[in-house]
């Protein structure tokens, strides 16, 4: 699994920090993502999936072969 | 197939009771998803219903929430339309680079890490106000004791305003917000009572900042070196508080009758405390009174459905209607508490979708949480069907949420 986000299209909704903590992030000065792992291990990726379902913004892409 | 495409709809529309959606959304979302609506005013309106073009028109960033300009529709009857066309909900930016700017300066304030680091405050503000409603004795009404209460002491913490003022942020958020409760005096009262509040409290933060968010955005700079303006700051603050109190405050009170109405519901919670959060996204989900929804203007002609809508429409949202589409969720009708992913639209789509968020589910997760430890016997009071949604507009709300433990 290969994760990417795009800083432009996020708001800050912080359903993503919510829900994969291990993984996603916020800055501190503007509240946008930043990913922390961009391949996270197995254990993680159905809360991955579901952060890149729920995101307002569709700022979180998974690529499920890389 | 006759489409009902000339008849016009009061909206609001009715729903059977309080905890029902109106039987009308089915009928639109399968055969009428631009329907022609007279809004309380009297002004026309069309509204979308639909899960993907609900939220394709809120996350289009052409078209704005703004009901200021030429030939947009009011909302309500009163001279001022409320919350969606005051002056002051204009001096927040509502798009582009300034709206970008204004983002993510106040954003920084609601990151899921800085509204964790709130639980244990809101914990405890929880745990008090149910000690208040366990003593008055059963049964109580949870809304007046914990729901209203609680998401503006939280707004009030936020801003930096003391304790001694909570009330009077309670009463004006009711006035700017409830469209209908109050005259159009009242409300105009309320507007600069809280503007001359707003900009004193400014003042005083100016020259005194304080460990609060208000504060901050006072003495802060944004990433270009800018400030935000005093328009802007006041703005800012009526924003907060009319989108976070009692959106928050109501959404409390149906989240705890939707569940005590089927009590297998909450007993299923009772055992499993691990169904907190996706109980939350559920009811937020589930909500069939979230209020009239979101306007946007459309400002170009636009395709809706397989139909052109015109510009210089208002468009009215209906996230509510749109949460329930069988289309996008599986037994959309069905309270499903582990439901996963929930792509409900209870808080908008796209770059404006609701700033407060990752608040409001701290919020409700807290609040739910402290409820199933202190109250696991809790149940409702009346049978659902008797439950009354209150008299307002812009969101909806039970009048009360009568219960027993």
């Amino acid at each position: 699994m290969k994760i990417t986000v795009d800083e432009d299209k996020c708001c800050g909704a912080g359903q993503c920090v919510l829900i994969a903590p291990e993984v996603f992030d916020q800055r501190d000065e503007d509240g946008i993502v930043v990913l922390l792992d961009a391949s996270p291990g197995e254990e993680h990726h159905d809360a991955v999936r579901e952060s890149a379902q729920v995101c307002p913004t569709a700022a979180i892409t998974v690529d499920e072969d890389a | 197939m006759e489409r009902d495409h000339e008849k016009v709809l009061d909206y609001p529309i009715p729903a059977p009771s309080a905890l029902e959606p109106p039987q009308e959304w089915e009928r639109l979302r399968s055969g009428c998803p631009v329907a022609r609506v007279t809004l309380p005013s009297g002004d026309e309106a069309a509204l979308v219903t639909r899960y993907e073009d609900v939220k394709r028109l809120l996350a289009d960033p052409r078209f704005s929430r703004r009901l200021t300009g030429a030939g947009a529709a009011r909302i309500a009857a009163n001279e001022s339309g409320g919350v969606f066309s005051s002056e002051m909900a204009a001096s927040v930016p509502d798009g582009g680079e300034g709206h970008r700017r204004w983002r993510r300066e106040v954003g920084t304030w609601f990151t899921a890490k800085r509204m964790t680091a709130l639980r244990p405050g809101i914990r405890d503000m929880a745990e008090g106000l149910i000690d208040g409603m366990v003593e008055a004795g059963a049964p109580a009404d949870l809304k007046a004791h914990l729901g209203f209460p609680l998401p503006v002491w939280v707004i009030c913490d936020l801003l930096g305003v003391p304790e001694s003022d909570r009330d009077r942020f309670s009463y004006w958020s009711d006035a700017l917000l409830n469209l209908t409760r109050y005259t159009e005096e009242e409300v105009s009262a309320a507007q600069e009572e809280f503007f001359a509040y707003m900009s004193g409290h400014i003042e005083r933060r100016r020259s005194d900042p304080g460990d609060d968010l208000l504060s901050a955005l006072i003495t802060g700079t944004t990433e270009d070196g800018a400030k935000l303006t005093d328009g802007e700051l006041v703005g800012t603050g009526m924003g907060l508080l009319v989108a976070g109190h009692e959106t928050t405050a109501n959404m409390i009170g149906k989240m705890v009758a939707m569940l005590l109405s089927d009590r297998s519901r909450w007993e299923r919670l009772v055992e499993d405390r691990s169904l907190v959060r996706t109980a939350v996204e559920e009811a937020l989900r589930f909500d069939a009174d979230s209020g009239i929804g979101l306007p946007r203007f459309v400002t170009e002609d636009t395709e809706v459905g397989g139909e052109t809508v015109p510009a210089g429409t208002t468009v009215m949202c209906a996230m509510a209607a749109a949460n329930r589409d069988t289309g996008e969720f599986a037994d959309a009708g069905e309270m499903v508490l582990d439901r996963a992913p929930n792509r409900h639209i209870a808080f908008g789509a796209g770059a404006h979708s609701c700033l407060g968020q990752a608040l409001a589910r701290t919020e409700l997760q807290v609040v739910l949480e402290v409820l199933l430890d202190r109250l696991p016997t809790l149940e409702l009071a009346v049978p659902a069907g008797d439950l009354e949604r209150v008299d307002g507009l812009a969101v909806g709300g039970l009048a009360t949420v009568p219960v027993r433990w």
